[in-house]
């Protein structure tokens, strides 16, 4: 009987554990909603976490700009944007991929026309440790890494020998099933149909992609190139053996030089209206679009900032 | 004290009677039996409906869109695919099953010994200060050890052992380890404590050394409590999610080495359930890997159950 209750116990703690995260993170925009609809209206914007810093930039400048209007940003990836938005729960998902057409029918079936917004450009960066010495690839060959039946599983096979990386194996750096970033990198490299290798590290956010590059001599991986940083290498990146190589920048993904650069999206249910209109106008404008430029992606057209 | 009663009235001798048992010890016994009956029976009743939710929400993948097969035996786990998903969860119960195993395997002496010493041999301070540090060591929150496994551990791994990467089976088998050890330690601890004095001493007379009496005695008696620690540490394993997500690699692989990037199924669905539209058979098929791990963790319970059932009828 004793282990009856323990196990009862056990499976209860199990349960416990499990439902204590997502009320969590359910309590924190509960919270926001609840402190801030009593003093102004609030826009709930979210989804991409390539683009979170940027929303959360614009969420806090645009504060400044119109005091009466709060904007609750929360990440996830366009997934969570994505579904949130057939759900009828935000009022700008952010997406850094463009929604399939089964999602498409699946906001229309609970009545929401999603209306897409471009308002930035993302250059998607493949990292490598910084001591690894190759510098430029085709996109051949990131598929031949990446792509479900490509050769290439040594670094020796692309002709580099990486200092710390004894076994030679290429770690495979992705991101999970659901992120814009996976399904854009995807479409862009691997090509329509064709599918990832299994066997990948999975990673939950763009972030962590850049950080266990950074510490792992054999990885390659890819993310947004805003999440850049000094300890680690970006690859120089040509369309096909003829082309020349483009180094990912702001300047390559916004005239379209850079192979593997993508537009990011907002989406609002049927045309902005009242203050999203107003807050998406403002992210659309000058000041909204150096804040983007800052932070290190592309805006959508040259804008001169201080 | 009667009298101080306030439904105590003073009327004829039968009505007397009739009210005698309304007074507030009466009404305190019948609530109080209600409220340990409604404590008593709520657990079956939390299970119940969380096993109807998640049956609820996974049935129309499992009837519709599975096939029983590719579910249990391919590894080929790729529900986003535009063209043609697949669900294949065998890569994520394998993976699941070697973090377990490897936790419990490497937790399993650690946590004995830890019991036994605290239980047997220490005395006065040394007892209760590691017993107050065991349970610090079960207070710590998951995502704490999942950030352990991937800052600290995965550049040791990789530095000892000269691996491609330390985000793998044997980094999360040793968090998870480490994790499930305090609950296994202060369990099999109970358990041994629950062994009578009285065998002890009687061994003593005997003229049995303190190794022979833990060894020969105490552990055969308390073996009950001990299996139910190990199992307990089980189920700690295969509900674990956080820091199995961060420490495994999270790779759909089917490891032949404990230097393999694993993926575990708590971790898919932690990782994959928030970002995918209601009711789609991505998130159906979420809730059935929920079933899965439901029906696991029940068996576990049960032939935890019927093994101690039988050791005790013989």
């Amino acid at each position: 009987m004793n282990t009856w209750k323990l196990g009862i116990l056990g499976f209860l703690l199990v349960c416990a554990c499990g439902r204590g995260q997502q009320a969590e993170s359910g309590d924190q925009t509960g919270r926001a909603e609840g402190e801030k609809s009593s003093k102004r209206v609030v826009i709930q914007n979210k989804g991409s976490d390539t683009l979170v810093n940027v929303a959360q930039a614009w969420a806090e400048h645009y504060a400044k700009v119109d005091t009466s209007l709060a904007v609750a940003v929360t990440g996830g990836g366009s997934g969570t944007g994505i579904s949130a938005m057939i759900n009828g729960t935000v009022d700008l998902a952010n997406a850094s991929r463009k929604m399939k057409d089964k999602e498409l029918a699946a906001a229309k079936k609970n009545g929401i026309e999603p209306v897409e917004h471009i308002v930035g450009y993302d250059a998607l960066a493949v990292y490598l440790h910084k001591d690894n010495p190759l510098s430029e690839g085709t996109i051949a060959q990131l598929a031949a890494i990446y792509g479900e039946g490509g050769a290439t599983e040594k670094w020796s096979q692309i002709g580099v020998t990486v200092p710390g990386c004894s076994s030679d194996e290429i770690v495979r750096v992705s991101r999970q099933n659901n992120s814009g970033t996976y399904a854009y990198f995807k479409k862009a490299v691997l090509g329509k149909g064709n599918e990832y290798k299994l066997g990948s590290r999975d990673m939950h956010g763009s972030k962590d992609v850049v950080d266990l590059v950074e510490k792992t001599p054999c990885a390659i991986g890819y993310s947004g190139l805003a999440y850049a940083t000094d300890h680690i290498k970006t690859l120089c990146v040509k369309k096909d053996d003829a082309a020349p190589c483009v180094n990912p920048s702001i300047t390559t993904a916004s005239d379209n030089s850079y192979p593997i650069a993508r537009p990011l999206f907002m989406y609002t249910s049927g045309q902005p209206k009242g203050h999203v209109k107003t807050y998406l106008d403002w992210i659309l404008s000058d000041e909204g679009q150096c804040i983007i430029q800052k932070k290190g992606y592309a805006p959508v057209r040259a804008v001169k900032c201080d | 004290m009667l009298t101080k009663l306030p439904f105590r009235r003073s009327t004829t001798g039968d009505q007397h009677r009739a009210h005698d048992a309304l007074d507030w010890a009466w009404l305190t016994d019948k609530a109080v039996g209600v409220l340990v009956f409604v404590g008593g029976i709520s657990a079956i009743i939390f299970i119940l409906s969380v096993f109807t939710f998640i049956t609820r929400q996974g049935i129309g993948f499992i009837t519709d869109t599975m096939e029983v097969g590719e579910f249990l035996t391919s590894p080929a786990w790729r529900p986003t695919s535009d063209e043609n998903p697949t669900y294949g969860a065998f890569a994520l119960i394998v993976g699941t099953a070697s973090v377990t195993g490897l936790a419990v395997l490497l937790a399993v002496p650690f946590s004995l010994g830890a019991a036994i010493f605290i239980a047997e041999f220490a005395k006065g301070r040394v007892r209760e200060t590691l017993k107050i540090l065991i349970e610090f060591l079960a207070a710590i929150p998951s995502v704490v050890w999942g950030f352990i496994g991937l800052s600290i551990m995965n550049p040791l791994i990789i530095e000892l052992f000269d691996v491609p990467v330390g985000l793998n089976l044997l980094n999360a088998g040793i968090i998870l380890g480490l994790m499930s050890a305090p609950i296994m330690t202060s369990i099999a601890e109970d358990a041994l404590k629950a062994v009578p004095d009285s065998y002890r001493e009687a061994a003593e007379a005997m003229g049995a050394t303190r190794w022979q009496i833990t060894w020969k005695v105490v552990l055969p008696a308390g073996r009950k409590g001990l299996l139910a620690a190990i199992l307990l540490g089980v189920g700690r394993g295969f509900g674990e999610t956080m820091a199995v997500l961060m420490a495994s690699g999270h790779s759909i692989n089917i490891p032949d080495s404990p230097f393999d990037s694993v993926r575990a199924l708590t971790a898919s669905i932690a990782a994959e359930l928030g970002e995918t539209a209601v009711g789609s058979d991505h998130y159906q098929a979420l809730f059935t890997l929920g079933i899965l791990l439901f029906i696991v963790t029940f068996v576990i319970n049960l032939t935890a159950d019927l093994v101690v059932n039988g050791i005790k009828k013989r």
